[in-house]
């Protein structure tokens, strides 16, 4: 595994999200947000989920930008320029304890890849060979999301479907 | 009513592109039993590529109306989805178990794909329309906001 990419891809990732967080104006919060997701979508894609990090990429830094900038054009322009408040004391605390017990519990997880972590032995195996055979799909993330977890994908379908009828019953869409 | 956007630059880069999103957007759409994509990816680029043309070019009169007229579709593909299962169901199986759809002379992997590509196309068209949707009326409400001020 080298080294040489994937470290300044995390840095930046960092870099990036505590820049979104920080910066005053929201108009570049959401340009920096959007980097944030197509850096993401690279990590995703060294990690191997090139399906995740095709929806990372044109979802995060794509539509979501979209609406993001459609948003806040909807908006007063006093409202564009946030003031934060200084952190309390208890945030400063808590946080780091935080960050510091996730990292102790991240020494735990299965190595990247390994054929022996709890997510590669239950049901992984079966779909992998299987997907061919059952459904003449060779790309099994497609088979897993469409036929065999085919009803998960029907609910989020329809939770897509209630949030575009939101926005148009919430929106006065009926004014158009 | 969002206007056209009044530059040569945009309007020629977006009268190239536009059509080979939407032709990309297919392929991604059609190509997700082979490669990464599949209905949400495709649906959502194809979505962005009439976003994209609204923004260049406007909405006028009659495109604004098509518009609004193929909007108010907005469950048909959740119905093609729900449509695929209901085959399935009328096919004498379970709800969404591709194995049970009624195509004659076809055998069971191949009816389980087909069913996969049936049940992406209604994923896409419903994450097509609904992106394109929202983005509308943010956009009405925008206008809106703008008259009154």
């Amino acid at each position: 595994m080298t080294f040489s990419v994937e470290i300044p891809l995390l840095i930046l990732l960092i870099v990036t999200a505590a820049g979104a967080i920080l910066v005053k104006d929201l108009v570049s919060a959401v340009f920096i947000l959007g980097s944030y997701s197509f850096l993401l979508a690279l990590v995703w894609a060294w990690l191997g989920a090139v399906d995740v990090a095709f929806v990372e990429a044109v979802v995060g830094a794509g539509l979501a930008t979209i609406l993001f900038l459609l948003t806040l054009f909807g908006m007063a322009p006093k409202d564009i320029h946030v003031h934060r408040p200084s952190s309390s004391w208890p945030a400063l605390i808590g946080l780091p304890l935080l960050g510091g017990l996730l990292l102790y519990a991240a020494g735990d997880l299965p190595e990247l890849g390994n054929p022996a972590s709890p997510a590669s032995v239950h049901v992984s195996p079966f779909y992998l060979e299987n997907s061919m055979q059952h459904t003449r799909t060779p790309n099994v993330v497609t088979s897993v999301l469409m036929d065999y977890r085919a009803f998960d994908t029907f609910m989020e379908t329809v939770v897509i479907f209630t949030a575009g009828v939101a926005c148009a019953l919430l929106l006065g869409r009926h004014r158009v | 009513m969002i206007h056209a956007y009044d530059s040569v630059i945009v309007f020629t880069l977006g009268r190239v592109l536009i059509p080979v999103m939407q032709l990309f957007g297919l392929y991604v759409l059609f190509f997700g039993q082979y490669g990464p994509g599949g209905g949400f990816v495709g649906g959502v680029i194809l979505g962005t590529s009439v976003i994209l043309s609204i923004l260049v070019f406007g909405l006028n009169e009659s495109s604004g109306r098509l518009v609004s007229r193929v909007l108010h579709g907005d469950g048909v593909g959740l119905l093609i989805f729900a449509g695929v299962g209901g085959l399935c169901l009328i096919g004498g199986g379970a709800f969404l178990n591709y194995a049970d759809l009624e195509f004659p002379g076809l055998d069971v992997a191949s009816r389980r794909y087909l069913g996969i590509l049936l049940a992406q196309i209604g994923v896409a068209v419903d994450v097509a329309v609904t992106s394109v949707s929202i983005v509308l009326s943010l956009a009405v409400t925008n206008e809106e906001e703008d008259s009154h001020v």
